[in-house]
């Protein structure tokens, strides 16, 4: 501000002369200045004075499904109230911070949050997520697939509300089990999967690279082996007691080291993501790819792109993620977006009706047809259109039962960061070292002795 | 230096000293100096001193930011847990490596780049330095993303041009390996940087009187020669700026790791461990106890370049 009245007055000498003159213009200049300052500052305190209660949705970004899904359920407010969606960053880590930050700085303009269920009870034990009323706890449960549900929950308590629900399944070509005489129909293991791409000389693809997808791979592994990264869970960061290094914990090292020393991953398996392995699998080494569902419309839209021939996906086959021994079943990896109400919002009520609206059976059809997000309402798998487009539905259905979250922790952030960096790189997991390193590592670290 | 000490040099220095007792002309300029510099003295103090005096009195608290009633102080624990972590000192020794890699590369194409800008024929100058700038106003995420594109094992090209050199071939995964993740790194903060220097390096040329050259021309020096004697030495100062500066700023790396490598390969340097303890973990303290060793280290790095070298940053106002 002086800094304007300065330049004005300069301005006012140099052109013509007299102090009267000057001092005129430079309170003029600085009044205005003023009252720019001021009324931009109260054009962003209060908003909404007055008609229609607005709810800000901070969303991940997607296709556009949510904004759409926000503009319908305003309308179906009839004037209740609006949904005005914001958009997150990309990567779910960064999508916590952004939230956090606000949260801990009480942002009162944050009502309702798509959040990544791992980090769901970080946010409940912050106390940031306002409390789901028992009805529309009740409401919002029914008819939801389990892992969704206690994705969802924490404490033994509902703590956000269910939206979709995301599930890897195995990805394969047809093509490729039939030369290695592979049978699909029959529940099939990771060793089993490399032998036959060993035989077919075609590649595997698995999420290698030290990110999350890297802490989601590991637990498939160790659930689906029977054990849990975390066996006896505390909000005491220094009682949390990990099973990595319990029989489940080392099966689970056994087979991510034999995976990634099996010469199948190709060359790139310690950068490797869900988008690199996606086009892996549709290259010509493609062979195997365990992946979230978005690789079938991923294909298809190349196809209709003209990027890709049409018998590629026609090759596509899709099952059950694999189990680590024959006779457990599989754990998928289970992910999605489950929604959260600030707890510094001024209408938690409008919010929470607001969720019910966005998560009903319609609108989550709606979103796995339109966006592919498969739905957490178990509803959506009957609807005929939702079987047309995506006919592998009733496996993410089967997939999203079967499934295990991530372990459920305030402190997911120190647990994955630790895994994600002594796992990696997957092929040089040394089952009798890595897990008691990681286990050292991860206690060290929730105990504040040491950085990650 | 004694060796090529050149008369102007020696002129300059009592000159830029004012000599005997200050004048009422010296005061009013140093008062018109305060004026002047005054107001920009308090924002940097507002900007910058206050949010480091927060970061020294944060560090010494366990404060988690989901937690902020449990906060309590430990002192200087912060401090201890992460001297004692073989972690600090590895980034530490990665950020000094890119640091001492990228300025003595980035010192001696920047050299040469200022020498070509100042030796060009007058038509195509302009176009020139544009043309060597232009990687410098690029924002460094957007470079460091284009440079992972480049070196992409799946995307990238480089794999594909350069498959006949030994070592390179279609399965080189550039962000596989810590020291190829680190070559890479390298290689676009000196593509991004090196226009700084030269510019610094090119204001520096243009200080070295022409006479001078002259006369050794006429004394019968060789290129090299006048390169030694007369064009460097006259440089010092401007050199010793260039160097400084881009230190500084190098050894604050960030960009490139978070977006080529995330940390992973051991490619974390200081100011990476600092984010991670800070916004990833959400330990304001120890965090805060990482930023501050940062910027002890920062002064080190000035200090030693102040006292050590004797730069003398007025000089490379070129007065004289």
């Amino acid at each position: 501000m002086p800094d304007v009245s300065k330049v004005g007055s300069d301005r006012v000498q140099t052109g013509r002369a007299g102090p009267f003159h000057s001092r005129r213009w430079r309170r003029a200049l600085s009044g205005a200045a003023a009252a720019g300052l001021l009324s931009s500052a109260l054009a962003a305190c209060g908003s909404d004075e007055g008609g229609v209660p607005t709810l800000t949705w901070y969303t991940n970004p997607d296709s556009g499904g949510q904004a759409e899904i926000a503009a319908r359920c305003t309308e179906a407010a009839d004037g209740q109230y609006a949904i005005e969606t914001a958009v997150l960053p990309r990567e779910a880590s960064q999508q916590r911070e952004q939230l956090i930050r606000r949260l801990a700085a009480n942002d009162a303009s944050i009502d309702i949050m798509s959040l990544d269920p791992p980090f769901i009870p970080e946010f409940a034990e912050a106390g940031f997520l306002a409390p789901v009323p028992s009805d529309v706890a009740e409401r919002v449960t029914e008819d939801v697939v389990e892992s969704a549900v206690e994705g969802s929950t924490w404490n033994d308590e509902l703590v956000a509300v269910p939206f979709w629900a995301n599930t890897q399944l195995l990805w394969y070509r047809e093509s490729v089990v039939e030369q290695a005489g592979l049978d699909m129909s029959q529940p099939v293991t990771w060793d089993q999967i490399v032998e036959a791409a060993q035989a077919a000389d075609v590649q595997v693809g698995v999420q290698g690279i030290r990110a999350e997808a890297l802490t989601v791979w590991f637990n498939a592994l160790i659930e689906s082996a029977g054990g849990s990264i975390i066996e006896e869970n505390s909000t005491d960061p220094s009682e949390i007691e990990l099973g990595l290094t319990s029989e489940a914990g080392i099966r689970a090292a056994e087979v991510m080291r034999m995976i990634g020393t099996s010469g199948t991953v190709g060359p790139a398996l310690s950068t490797a993501n869900e988008d690199s392995t996606a086009t892996a699998f549709e290259g010509p080494n493609g062979g195997f790819n365990v992946n979230y569902p978005f690789v079938y419309p991923r294909a298809l839209s190349a196809v209709e792109a003209g990027t890709m021939d049409a018998s590629v996906p026609e090759d596509y086959g899709w099952a059950i993620y694999p189990r680590v021994d024959a006779d457990t079943p599989a754990a998928p990896p289970y992910g999605g977006i489950n929604l959260g109400v600030g707890a510094f919002s001024q209408y938690p009520e409008l919010a929470y009706e607001a969720t019910e609206c966005i998560t009903s059976t319609e609108n989550q059809a709606y979103y796995f047809v339109t966006n592919g997000n498969p739905a957490s309402d178990t509803a959506v798998y009957d609807d005929p259109e939702v079987l047309e487009q995506f006919p592998m539905a009733p496996t993410i259905r089967d997939s999203l039962e079967l499934a295990a979250p991530r372990p459920q922790t305030p402190y997911y952030s120190e647990v994955s960061g630790g895994i994600q960096r002594v796992y990696h790189p997957p092929s040089s997991v040394e089952p009798e070292q890595t897990p008691e390193a990681a286990a050292e590592l991860i206690n060290a670290v929730l105990r504040k002795e040491q950085l990650l | 230096m004694t060796q090529t000490t050149l008369p102007p040099v020696e002129k300059t220095q009592p000159v830029s000293a004012p000599g005997g007792t200050t004048s009422d002309r010296a005061k009013s300029e140093r008062k018109l100096g305060w004026l002047l510099a005054g107001p920009a003295l308090a924002v940097m103090l507002l900007v910058t001193a206050y949010p480091i005096a927060q970061a020294v009195y944060d560090s010494l608290f366990d404060f988690r930011l989901t937690d902020p009633d449990n906060r309590s102080f430990t002192g200087l624990s912060n401090y201890a847990v992460i001297l004692s972590d073989w972690l600090w000192w590895r980034s530490l020794l990665v950020t000094g490596f890119i640091t001492l890699v990228t300025v003595a590369v980035e010192l001696v194409l920047g050299f040469a780049l200022a020498m070509v800008m100042a030796k060009a024929l007058s038509t195509i100058r302009p176009v020139l330095r544009a043309a060597i700038l232009i990687p410098y106003a690029v924002i460094t995420v957007v470079s460091a993303f284009a440079w992972q594109f480049a070196f992409d094992i799946q995307t990238g090209f480089v794999n594909t041009w350069f498959g006949w050199v030994p070592g390179i071939s279609g399965d080189t995964d550039w962000f596989g390996g810590t020291w190829t993740s680190l070559l890479v790194i390298c290689l676009a903060e000196i593509w991004k940087t090196t226009p700084f220097i030269s510019l610094l390096l090119l204001a520096g040329l243009a200080q070295v009187p022409e006479v001078l050259q002259e006369a050794a021309k006429v004394d019968g020096a060789s290129w090299w020669q006048r390169m030694r004697k007369v064009t460097l030495p006259n440089m010092k100062a401007a050199i010793m700026v260039a160097l400084l500066f881009r230190t500084l700023d190098a050894f604050r790396v960030f960009d490139s790791i978070f977006i080529m490598t995330g940390g992973a390969n051991a490619t974390e340097s200081v100011s990476f461990l600092a984010y991670r303890q800070t916004i990833s973990r959400l330990e304001i303290g120890l965090g805060s106890a990482v930023s501050v060793l940062l910027f002890l280290a920062v002064v080190f790095i000035a200090m030693s370049f102040i006292k050590g070298f004797k730069v003398d940053l007025s000089q490379s106002r070129g007065e004289g």
